[in-house]
């Protein structure tokens, strides 16, 4: 092991075992904060996935919601274990990505974007209009938590650790797909289609493989948020909650795995020590995030970036 | 034999023909010249062969197969890779990761490989291959520097090399030398030859008349998206409708 990665290693392994320690310090409020926290960095993860190609969506969230209603749906009426229908949720996301990638990468570029914010608002419709099953806008409440050996789900800190290594397995995942020569192909999909293409790389079915992967895992994010709510509405999984995405993935900065992690971890720790100012929350935001975008085009990741260079040209000269 | 035969090809654009019943035929093994003023329709009938058009009347036979209408990613597979016209890399990218997304048909991962890394073998061969195709390009210094910090000699190496990497049976070159000191287009027509050499069949879109007539064993001339003239160079260089529609212009 070389020393570099020495370092990284030990950053990984201390922001791992304070992950373990944080909730048995934290309030319970702030225990609530941190598992949805954790559910989000998933959501951004994957995202950045599908952005991989250069195709930005604004499904993603209603997919969350496609993994939230099949996991509720399924544990509630059709008595399927909950360890069962987490990962069947992200499975349902995929395959419906994968139906509705035929019309939706017909577009590219901005259309695309738009197409698929009229096919997600469409299943939200769906989800509202059919009362049978979906709860039309009430949704669907009492939604089982997972059982294991006796332990409370309903209490916050086993269903933080729960969250903590679902999502750590997927972030793993989803790291090591980036890595590999499909995430190469991906990036030169977005970089060049034609010039991909052209030494045989079908940019159809790679667009499509990454927005199956991204909403696999966007599923599996939305079955972990509610079975933890106990409920799902439509109203969860609306462009607002887009726009948060959205935000997160750009003031993080999306060239690296980390930044989007990063700006889904700033902002929400940001947002939620305003809680107290109430009204001029939005405001403060709002403001903040001007700024951010004004100063800093090329998101955290850069501040991060340019840290990790000090630190080696400090470490060359001394 | 003829690898590529182009019969009747015509693409319009909307009232525009930009291509009108052309036929040629490239053999295998040689380099074989397509010419014509600015506007002739070269680029289109590259586009036509590599699968980015499809032609609105007539047949493109690829080793006896017709390929008409095919897609672009198709096509690759059956051997024919194009380079573009304005030099296209993947900038962003390192030198030797362009070649191993050139790469893709000879070792492509599925899911599975990519997260546990259980098929090395298929990861090692397209290393091994890119590694190959950089040093047959001399371009093995450059290996870990981005594409976009390098010379445009060295850019146009790198876009043939991305094309190699592919496997390819033929690759349509477009306008290769553009831009390059006299110099750099004779490294480049070396480069040209030797990739030839290997087997590899080539169709090749220049202005450079010097570098077309050395290389080229049969030239084909457009001209306003019609065939003006077909021929061996001296005899394309004696040609009265050559001359008139190309030659003459000052080259
Ligand atoms: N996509 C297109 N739409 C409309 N016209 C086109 C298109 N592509 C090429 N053309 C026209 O077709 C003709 C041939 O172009 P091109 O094949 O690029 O010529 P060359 O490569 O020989 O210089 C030109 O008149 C050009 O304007
Ligand atoms: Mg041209």
């Amino acid at each position: 092991m070389n020393k570099f990665n020495l370092t990284q290693f030990v950053v990984m392994l201390t922001l791992f075992i304070g992950l373990i320690l944080l909730p048995h310090y934290l309030r319970y409020q702030h225990q609530d904060f941190m598992i949805f926290l954790i559910i989000n960095v998933l959501v951004v993860v994957s995202y950045r996935l599908m952005t991989l190609t250069g195709e930005w969506s604004l499904i993603h969230i209603v997919m969350m919601g496609v993994g939230a209603y099949t996991s509720a749906l399924m544990s509630k009426h059709m008595g399927v274990s909950v360890w069962l229908t987490i990962p069947l949720a992200g499975l349902s996301a995929a395959v419906l990505a994968g139906l509705l990638s035929t019309p939706l990468f017909r577009m590219t570029q901005f259309y695309f974007l738009i197409g698929s914010f009229a096919v997600g608002e469409a299943i939200r419709l769906a989800w509202i209009f059919f009362i049978k099953p979906f709860g039309g806008s009430s949704g669907i409440s009492s939604v089982p938590s997972p059982e294991l050996l006796g332990i409370d789900f309903m209490d916050p800190i086993p269903y933080y650790y729960l969250v903590l290594i679902v999502v750590s397995l997927c972030l793993w995942v989803l790291y090591r797909i980036e890595k590999s020569r499909i995430g190469l192909t991906l990036n030169a999909v977005h970089w060049k289609a034609p010039l991909a293409q052209s030494v045989g790389v079908n940019t159809w079915k790679y667009r499509t493989l990454a927005f199956m992967v991204a909403s696999l895992f966007v599923g599996i994010a939305g079955a972990l948020k509610i079975h933890y709510l106990g409920n799902v509405t439509p109203h969860q999984f609306g462009v607002g909650s887009m726009v948060f995405v959205l935000i997160w993935v750009i003031v993080g900065g999306y060239n690296t795995f980390y930044g989007p992690i990063i700006g889904a971890v700033v902002l929400s720790v940001l947002d939620e020590s305003l809680r107290n100012l109430n009204e001029y929350r939005p405001a403060i935001y709002g403001v903040l995030l001007i700024i951010s975008i004004m100063f800093m085009p090329k998101g955290l990741e850069h501040i991060s970036q340019g840290l990790k260079d000090w630190i080696k040209t400090a470490k060359s000269s001394s | 034999m003829a690898l590529l035969e182009i019969n009747n090809v015509s693409k319009h654009f909307g009232g525009l023909a930009a291509l009108d019943e052309v036929s040629f035929s490239a053999l295998e093994g040689e380099i074989h010249g397509l010419i014509g003023p600015n506007g002739a329709g070269k680029s289109t009938m590259f586009k036509n062969i590599s699968g980015f058009y499809s032609p609105t009347t007539g047949t493109i036979r690829f080793n006896g197969q017709d390929i008409q209408g095919l897609s672009p990613s198709s096509i690759a597979k059956l051997g024919i890779v194009r380079t573009f016209q304005e030099t296209t890399l993947f900038q962003e990218l390192t030198v030797f990761e362009n070649v191993l997304v050139g790469c893709h048909l000879e070792a492509e991962v599925n899911l599975l490989d990519a997260l546990f890394g259980l098929n090395k073998k298929v990861q090692q061969k397209a290393n091994v291959h890119a590694l190959k195709v950089l040093d047959f390009m001399g371009l093995t210094e450059r290996k870990d520097q981005l594409a976009i910090e390098l010379p445009l000699g060295s850019q146009r190496a790198l876009a043939i090399a991305i094309a190699l990497a592919a496997k390819p049976k033929l690759i349509l070159m477009d306008e290769p030398f553009a831009g390059m000191n006299p110099e750099e287009t004779r490294q480049m027509m070396d480069l040209t030859r030797k990739v030839n050499e290997t087997g590899v069949t080539i169709v090749l879109v220049e202005h450079d008349m010097k570098a077309v007539m050395g290389l080229c064993e049969n030239i084909t001339v457009l001209n306003f998206g019609t065939l003006l003239a077909q021929g061996k160079p001296d005899e394309i260089r004696q040609n009265d409708k050559v001359i008139n529609a190309y030659l003459g212009g000052g080259h």
